[in-house]
C-alpha cells in the first residue's frame, strides 16, 4: 500500500496532501517525501491529512521528527484533520500541544505564526 | 465465557500485513451490533500497535516466523490477542515522555504504541518473556459509564 502525496505552495506554508493509511509500512515514504522538502528549503509545513483514513504511532513518529526538524530550521509544522478520531488521536498523545492542529487548510495557512490554537478552540 | 465466534490469522512478520490484520479485526468486531464506531476505532488501532510491535521484534532478530492475531467475539467484550515469538521485552523498562511543553519531547519519536494500547483498551495485558510476547486487547461492548480516558502524560 502507497500514500497519496502532493505538496503545493500557499504562501510561506508547504502544504503537503496526504491520502491513504499511514503505519509502519507507509511512514517511512512520508517521512521521506517531508524530509525531501525540508532540504529543499521548505520550512513552514502544513501537513493536510484530511484524506487519511488511519494514522498510527510511526506516524505520530514522523510528524514529531517533522516538528524537530522544522523548528531547528526556524520554521514550523501545523496539520490539519476535520476527522474526530485523528483529533482525539492528537489529544490523548498531547501531541496537539506540540504542533498547531487545524480542521481546515485555509485556517492553518491565514493563522498568524506564533497563534497557534487547537481544533478544539475553532 | 463461551466465545460466539474466532478468527485466527497467521501473518508473515511484515509492515505490508498490517492493513490486512487492522481489516479483518475491524470487521470481526463490527459483527457485534452493540459496540459502537468509536471503539472499533479503538481497537484497530490498538492491534495495529501491537502488531507492529511484533514484528519490528522479528525484524530485529531476523525471525521469520509467523505473527499470530486472534480474536474472540465474547458475550460482553471482544478480545484479541497478538503473540510474537521473539525475545520479548521489559514493560517496566519503557521510558515515559517528557511533558507535551518540554522541548525535550520533541527528542522521543518513538513509545506512543504502548501507552496508546493502554489508553484505547479496556483491558490490556502483556505477557513477555524467552518465548515471546503475547499482548491480549480488550473491548467490553458495554463501556464502564462515567469514566474518561487518560491521556498519555
Amino acid at each position: 500500500m502507497q500514500l497519496g502525496l502532493q505538496a503545493l505552495q500557499r504562501d510561506q506554508w508547504t502544504v503537503l496532501h496526504v491520502a491513504g493509511e499511514i503505519d509502519m509500512a507507509t511512514s517511512p515514504e512520508l517521512r521521506q517525501r517531508v524530509v525531501s522538502l525540508v532540504a529543499e528549503g521548505a520550512n513552514y509545513v502544513i501537513i493536510d491529512l484530511s484524506a487519511v483514513g488511519f494514522c498510527d504511532s510511526t506516524g505520530l513518529g514522523v510528524l514529531v521528527a517533522v516538528v524537530k526538524r522544522v523548528r531547528t530550521n526556524g520554521g514550523d509544522l501545523r496539520v490539519v484533520t476535520d476527522d474526530p478520531r485523528m483529533i482525539d488521536l492528537f489529544e490523548l498523545t498531547r501531541l496537539d500541544r506540540v504542533f498547531g492542529v487545524f480542521h481546515r487548510v485555509d485556517d492553518a495557512v491565514a493563522a498568524p505564526i506564533g497563534t497557534e490554537r487547537d481544533a478544539d478552540d475553532r | 465465557m463461551t466465545a460466539r465466534f474466532d478468527v485466527e490469522l497467521e501473518i508473515p512478520a511484515r509492515s505490508e500485513y498490517l492493513s490486512l490484520v487492522r481489516a479483518i479485526v475491524s470487521t470481526a468486531a463490527a459483527l457485534d451490533p452493540r459496540l459502537r464506531e468509536q471503539r472499533i476505532e479503538d481497537l484497530r488501532l490498538a492491534v495495529s500497535e501491537a502488531t507492529t510491535n511484533a514484528i519490528e521484534a522479528h525484524a530485529e532478530l531476523g525471525s521469520s516466523e509467523r505473527i499470530v492475531v486472534r480474536c474472540n467475539l465474547g458475550e460482553d467484550r471482544v478480545e484479541v490477542e497478538v503473540r510474537d515469538n521473539a525475545e520479548g521485552f521489559s514493560p517496566a523498562d519503557l521510558t515515559p515522555h517528557p511533558p507535551a511543553a518540554d522541548p525535550e519531547r520533541l527528542e522521543y519519536e518513538r513509545g506512543l504504541g504502548i501507552p496508546l494500547m493502554r489508553i484505547l483498551a479496556d483491558e490490556h495485558e502483556i505477557t513477555t518473556g524467552a518465548e515471546g510476547t503475547s499482548v491480549r486487547l480488550v473491548v467490553y461492548t458495554t463501556p464502564p459509564q462515567g469514566e474518561t480516558r487518560p491521556t498519555v502524560e
